[in-house]
């Protein structure tokens, strides 16, 4: 750098490697949790790993009856703050775990909770998250058959962690899995974009908005059973949880190798999340959903799969939101509303307010 | 009218763009300088609709980017002191520094919040008597207003445990730093809207007038874009160069007086390095005499912190126009938002960043 | 440098010196500091621009108006059959 200000050789700082330690963005579900369980997890568990650690694994069981496999999935909850407008962490620990299963096209039906608590958390706290956890079972006709309880020392007073695994059953015939997308196919989503992360951030420490909007947290396998008996092929089923739809059907297109486009015009997103992320600087595509699902479906069975989610009342806002490409394989392509087209990438890290 | 929606009409913006390619009959090159201008444009993908040979190019205007590494590390500095509440916005968290960023920092302990305006940093203060708050404010004449009158405030308020790490950085000396480079081949500007909002536009008929170059006042949603571009290519094409403002709901010619009254209070001009450029004479503020007691730099006596770029990318050219952010051969290699090794490439509203975000389409078919 | 966000100002808060407002910011309800608007003076059911918590400029209803109806206008005549053909 010399004296004068120098355009030509605007220079820069070396580069940011990896930390050496876990950072919040590790946690969320994006490219930085990816590469996580790619080089740490998955070169240390060696041979005892088995495929992709994925959010659900679909295992044939010897004893079930003849092509029904056993679903498995495990989840571990921790957001912050753990009331929220619409629900509370205890809805989320039942419902993510439930709709992990559901997205493998299975029926869940049995549920551990392991609770992780900080001391000095108030035990009314604890009475209402177990109470919410109690009630969003019952909603969801799973039941709850083992558990388990530790206190941690660290004092903030406001540590709830809570794991849940579950159990399912898929039955003869049905095959959904994130690699079975393919050119031609069409993306649905069963409503709302965005909901659930606009609710938990319009109320989180520093970021108060006051906004009306409330979490969309539900149990999704109700809905999966409905547009399953439609008897359609479908390929795919994915909760776009953190990292919103943007990272799922990124995962999608990558697992499938297939590009996906999306018409920004046909995306559900509500005016209040629409707002909200003005406000913020987000992407509503990268904001958190907790109760909607994403169907990879063939084009000639999309509108019988549409209309029986618009039968449920979880997915009445349903809509056709893009295709499966043969051009830009692994890539998510959004066509933008004045015609020029944007890639939909898989977030980093965290979800960062833009303020500038 | 809600003064948002209906500036992104597609229809509307369909005969914006038919008025561009009916009044331009020549390539022209014309850089948006505000960083939320690049973000809009990409986002949008507004440059996809202009006539063959109308270039945007990608201007210095993201506050994130051209924050001097020298600060990040003095924030650093502080951010990992015990005691400390460091608060910023968002985009700053990720930018690195000689070998950390404040994530990292607040990984290892730190107490390192997001907050959405200075003056929650301040409320932090006033709750947290025991701690040390300090806001990083960084940013163009946009920002400088709210961080002057969260000083003023901590002033009048005798809130003595709140300080400021400023790092703010203006418009006009940029311009004029960019149009006196031997390489230069822009040919018109659009300034940034909400820069305008507060500062006026005074300072910017000189400059049209001195390097013969129309500068028009522009804002951010995509009308107020293709509106400003229309504007631009008629001022080029007819051979005029005049500031004109192209987003009357937002600037007036004489600016926000209160707030300009406010910022020659609280700050002062001073020269100031810019990330991987260097130093521009009169660029920046500074904290002036009478609040120096909120200068964190002074408080947390990081003064002595000095930091040496060292030369990697080649985002100055990218700066420049005269390469695309993909022609850097780090480009979506080494360089990604995830490790970044430009500035252009850290925040959101950089122009590596905005291509590798939502432009990797053409560059992988082309 | 840039996320300025309209909002509509619906009530001037108690205390703060008159400094503080309600304002309507895409449908929620924030507290912003209207202060460097003190000179001109701003009422209930006008916009202003928001950044960072303050309100940074009112916002010129009358230029807003125009600036619509002038890119209405454009483009009337023989071809408007083929502008807004797009989506």
């Amino acid at each position: 750098m010399g004296e004068h200000p120098d355009f030509d050789g605007w220079v820069c700082p070396a580069p940011l490697r990896d930390t050496p330690t876990i950072v919040m963005g590790h946690g969320g579900g994006g490219a930085m949790s990816g590469e996580l369980i790619e080089q740490l997890f998955l070169p240390a568990y060696g041979g005892a790993a088995r495929a992709d650690l994925g959010d659900s694994a679909v295992l044939a069981v010897p004893g079930l009856r003849e092509g029904a496999r056993l679903a498995f999935s495990t989840d571990s909850f921790v957001v912050r703050p753990m009331f929220f407008p619409g629900g509370s962490i205890g809805d989320l620990a039942v419902n993510g775990t439930v709709n992990d299963l559901a997205m493998s096209g299975a029926t869940p039906l049995y549920l551990s909770t392991a609770y992780i608590l900080s001391e000095g958390t108030a035990l009314a706290d604890i009475g209402r998250v177990a109470t919410a956890v109690g009630k969003a079972a019952e909603s969801a006709g799973v039941q709850l058959v083992t558990g388990d309880t530790k206190v941690v020392d660290s004092g903030s007073g406001d540590g709830v962690y809570v794991n849940t695994a579950g159990i399912g059953i898929v039955p003869a015939g049905v095959e959904i899995g994130p690699t079975r997308a393919e050119v031609g196919d069409v993306v649905l989503v069963s409503g709302d974009i965005g909901v659930h992360g606009i609710a938990v951030m319009s109320c989180r420490e520093g970021l108060e908005f006051g906004t009306r909007i409330e979490s969309d947290t539900a149990a999704l396998h109700g809905l999966v059973a409905d547009l399953l008996g439609t008897g359609v092929d479908v390929r795919v089923l994915r909760d776009p949880t953190r990292g919103g739809v943007s990272a799922t059907l990124n995962e999608i297109a990558r697992a499938s190798g297939v590009g996906i486009e999306l018409v920004e015009r046909d995306l559900p997103i509500p005016p209040e999340v629409k707002d909200a992320c003005g406000l913020l600087g987000l992407d509503p595509l990268q904001v958190a959903n907790e109760g909607k699902l994403l169907a990879v479906v063939p084009a000639d069975g999309a509108e019988q799969v549409l209309e029986a989610m618009r039968r449920h009342p979880l997915g009445s806002g349903a809509a056709r939101i893009g295709r499966c490409v043969a051009e830009h394989p692994r890539m998510v392509v959004a066509r933008t509303g004045l015609g020029g087209t944007r890639v939909v990438d898989l977030p980093i890290g965290e979800q960062l307010p833009r303020i500038c | 009218m809600r003064y948002l929606d209906e500036f992104s009409d597609p229809d509307l913006a369909g005969k914006l763009v038919d008025q561009i390619h009916a009044v331009t009959t020549q390539p022209w090159a014309m850089m948006e300088v505000c960083g939320g201008q690049t973000h809009s444009i990409i986002r949008h993908g507004i440059d996809q609709l202009l006539p063959e040979g109308v270039e945007m190019i990608h201007g210095p205007g993201c506050p994130v980017c051209v924050t001097p590494l020298e600060i990040i590390d003095k924030a650093l500095a502080i951010a990992e002191q015990p005691g400390v509440i460091f608060c910023s916005f968002g985009d700053m968290l990720r930018v690195p520094g000689s070998g950390k960023d404040l994530f990292s920092i607040k990984s290892a302990g730190g107490d390192v919040r997001v907050v959405y305006s200075p003056l929650d940093a301040l409320t932090l203060a006033r709750e947290n008597p025991d701690k040390q708050v300090v806001f990083f404010g960084i940013g163009f004449e946009t920002t400088a207003p709210a961080n002057a009158m969260t000083v003023y405030q901590a002033k009048r308020l005798g809130i003595e445990n709140f300080s400021l790490l400023v790092s703010h950085v203006l418009v006009p000396p940029a311009v004029a730093a960019i149009m006196e480079s031997p390489t230069c081949r822009v040919q018109a500007f659009l300034a940034a809207g909400h820069v305008c909002s507060v500062m006026g536009t005074a300072e910017y008929p000189p400059l049209a007038e001195r390097y013969g170059v129309p500068i028009v006042v522009t804002g951010f949603e995509p009308l107020d874009i293709l509106e400003g571009i229309r504007r631009t290519v008629i001022q080029l094409e007819e051979g005029r160069h005049e500031l004109e403002n192209a987003y009357p709901r937002a600037v007036v010619a004489e600016g926000n007086p209160a707030a300009m009254a406010m910022l020659r209070d609280v700050f002062e001009v001073t020269d100031r390095t810019w990330r991987g450029i260097g130093m521009i004479p009169e660029s920046g503020w500074r904290l002036s005499e009478r609040y120096a007691r909120f200068d964190a730099e002074e408080r947390f006596s990081v003064t002595d912190i000095h930091t040496d770029e060292s030369a990697l990318c080649r985002s100055g050219e990218v700066l420049q126009g005269l390469i695309k952010p993909h022609e850097c051969a780090a480009f979506g290699k080494e360089c990604t938002p995830r490790n970044p090794l430009g500035a252009t490439m850290v925040s959101s509203e950089g122009a590596c960043a905005a291509y590798f975000t939502y432009r990797r389409l053409e560059l992988v078919e082309s | 440098m840039c996320l300025g966000i309209p909002g509509r100002v619906v009530r001037v808060l108690d205390g703060n010196a008159g400094m503080l407002a309600l304002v309507d910011v895409l449908g929620a309800q924030r507290p912003i500091n209207l202060g460097m608007l003190e000179d001109i003076g701003v009422e209930p059911g006008e916009w202003v621009l928001i950044h960072m918590g303050f309100a940074l400029e009112r916002i010129d209803r009358a230029a807003a108006d125009a600036a619509m109806s002038g890119l209405e206008m454009m483009g009337r005549g023989p071809s408007d059959d083929q502008v807004g053909a797009g989506p």
